[in-house]
């Protein structure tokens, strides 16, 4: 792969990233604990699906730039080359709608379904606290399309994580039911917060070209502020090592699946219209 | 004063179009239609979202998801607004939700209809909250404050979703035959919905009067459905649809559309619980609320928590 193709798939992570929890946290609408945190979480994925939104416009504008061959080969879907073929330009739906779960990027944790407002709390805990370093870093890259992102983004993923670990300390420090969920949420999903700071290809070149994030690196920063946090909540860091991981090269655990399943319905059902 | 000044002053209040507020003294049978009505139309809100909501994981596009989770999002917070209305006469949140849990409370029947489709967005948008502005708009000017202010920022939005709505439909109207079809097909199916929305006929409905003298009502139930009949054929003309309804006519005479008679049988069916989806809308509230309560628990043990803590620190 070239630089332009590892920016591309660089681009694509972070917005299938946004995707994936954005839709997870939406399929809570309207079916809160409490009406005020319904409306919150809400508009947490509404900030996801705009961060993914402009995401994907930029990660398409990377693509039809791309020569004719590198495009055709770029995603393994027919609708895809369908329209490489047709020499039409893609745009931010046929990217999110368009491919399959092998090419898509987003980390296992965030596929993982919510299954109760412990689990979604978590699972929120550990990217926001990972999103709160990182697009740190990330604001002062070299491409100004990422660094607009991240600025923009450091707002947001500075309240969700407030709001997130307070709910983290709610639940821990509440009562003895919501102690004993919150921790065996954060134990049942700790093996996905490994693959948060895997240094793949795509990291190690765009950090080499000064775009990309040492993840490495914010390891120790998040580590020290999720232990902060579970002290408060009273909550135990989980000690196992074992990580899974694979989403950022397209392995993905079997829930991503049925999620596409659901987001593509339209698309797939009803190819090539407007809507 | 007596109850009979009492009264007197209300009525004053009432016939200089003055506002009534929480402390003012008011009939009992007037607070009680009101939290009758208040907490209807806050358990509409919330129930609302359902259908819609429905399609939120299904959107066919990136903008459209997010339009629609910021509309059913909307939805929460008019359903707060009022609420906090009805709280305002005296009754908790928790008792009007177990009102609501218990079938005690109604909502919008609309709602016990299924959405099947993605033009079902559209003409909820369009036809749905169209209606419900057309019932809205008047409210803005309720005798009660706390209510007619509520009903201030829910209309502004409602328009707002009207619009999109109708953005939907057009996009539809303009698309492919298939998409063509799938807005028609919408159409049928809310049309007749919709303008029951109204409600009962003004001779059945019981009570009308009282409510229109007291403000609370401002025009009836026949006067609204009228008024949206009129005003949604031409929009319906616009789409290039056809509503369903072969006895619509321009009556020339009375400046009005009329339209075929109202299935009122299934409206007192929908009513009574035999809609498509009553038991499915219900059960997924109640499932949302006892689910959530060990949440809601834990909220509250840890502020007590926190509190105890911080008293302890005070009294060291």
């Amino acid at each position: 792969m070239n630089k332009q193709r590892y920016l591309l798939d660089y681009t694509l992570r972070l917005a299938d990233d946004a995707l994936i929890i954005g839709h997870r946290l939406s399929e809570w609408c309207g079916h809160g604990p409490v009406l005020e945190q319904d409306i919150a979480l809400t508009n947490t994925s509404l900030d996801h699906l705009g961060r993914a939104r402009t995401l994907y416009q930029y990660a398409a504008e990377q693509f039809n730039r791309l020569p004719q061959g590198e495009k055709k080969n770029a995603f393994t879907s027919v609708a895809i080359q369908n329209l490489v073929a047709s020499g039409e330009n893609l745009g931010e739906d046929d990217l999110a709608y368009l491919r399959d779960g092998w090419d898509f990027r987003n980390m296992l944790l965030l596929e993982q379904p919510n299954i109760d407002w412990a689990y979604t709390i978590a699972r929120s805990f550990f990217y926001d606290t990972f999103n709160y370093f990182f697009f740190q870093h990330l604001a002062g890259c070299k491409d100004e399309s990422l660094a607009a992102v991240a600025e923009k983004s450091l707002k947001e993923v500075t309240y969700h994580l407030r709001w997130s670990s307070e709910w983290v300390v709610r639940l821990g420090d509440g009562t003895s039911e919501s102690h004993q969920r919150m921790q065996h949420a954060v134990n049942e999903l700790w093996a996905y917060t490994g693959e948060l700071f895997v240094m793949n290809d795509t990291d190690k070149i765009m950090l080499q070209e000064g775009t990309g994030v040492d993840i490495e690196a914010i390891k120790p920063l998040w580590m020290q502020r999720v232990s902060a946090v579970f002290e408060e909540a009273t909550i135990n860091t989980p000690t196992g090592t074992w990580m899974q991981q694979g989403g950022k090269e397209g392995r993905h655990t079997e829930q991503l699946g049925y999620i596409l399943a659901e987001l593509q319905f339209m698309q797939r059902a009803y190819p090539g219209m407007a809507w | 004063m007596t109850v009979h000044s009492f009264q007197e002053h209300f009525d004053s209040l009432i016939d200089r179009e003055l506002t009534i507020e929480p402390r003012d003294w008011m009939p009992d049978d007037y607070r009680k239609t009101l939290i009758r009505q208040i907490s209807q139309h806050a358990h509409s809100e919330i129930v609302g979202m359902l259908p819609e909501g429905n399609w939120i994981t299904r959107a066919p596009s990136l903008r459209r998801k997010a339009v629609l989770l910021a509309k059913v999002q909307d939805e929460a917070g008019h359903g707060l607004y009022l609420y906090s209305a009805a709280e305002t006469l005296g009754v908790t949140r928790d008792e009007l939700y177990d009102q609501l849990h218990t079938g005690k409370a109604k909502y919008s029947s609309i709602f016990n209809y299924p959405t099947l489709t993605w033009a079902d967005m559209g003409a909820i948008g369009w036809l749905v909250d169209g209606a419900a502005i057309m019932n809205q708009v008047p409210l803005c000017r309720t005798s009660y404050g706390p209510y007619a202010r509520a009903m201030v920022r829910v209309c502004k939005e409602e328009s707002f979703h009207q619009r999109q709505g109708f953005e939907i439909m057009l996009t539809l109207s303009k698309g492919t035959e298939i998409q063509k079809k799938l807005a028609q097909d919408a159409f049928n199916r809310w049309w007749w919905p919709s303008l029951m929305m109204f409600g009962p006929p003004d001779a059945e409905s019981p009570h009308t009067e009282q409510s229109v003298r007291w403000r609370i009502k401002r025009l009836t139930n026949d006067e609204l459905r009228q008024k949206f009949v009129d005003v949604t054929v031409e929009q319906a003309k616009v789409l290039g649809l056809e509503v369903p309804d072969k006895d619509l006519k321009w009556n020339e005479e009375r400046g009005h559309f009329d339209f075929g008679a109202i299935n009122w049988d299934e409206f007192w069916n929908v009513v009574k619980g035999n809609g498509p989806c009553n038991k499915q809308r219900l059960e997924t509230r109640k499932k949302a609320w006892e689910d959530g309560k060990w949440v809601r628990d834990a909220a509250m043990a840890h502020a007590e928590k926190r509190k105890a803590k911080k008293d302890a620190v005070k009294a060291a």
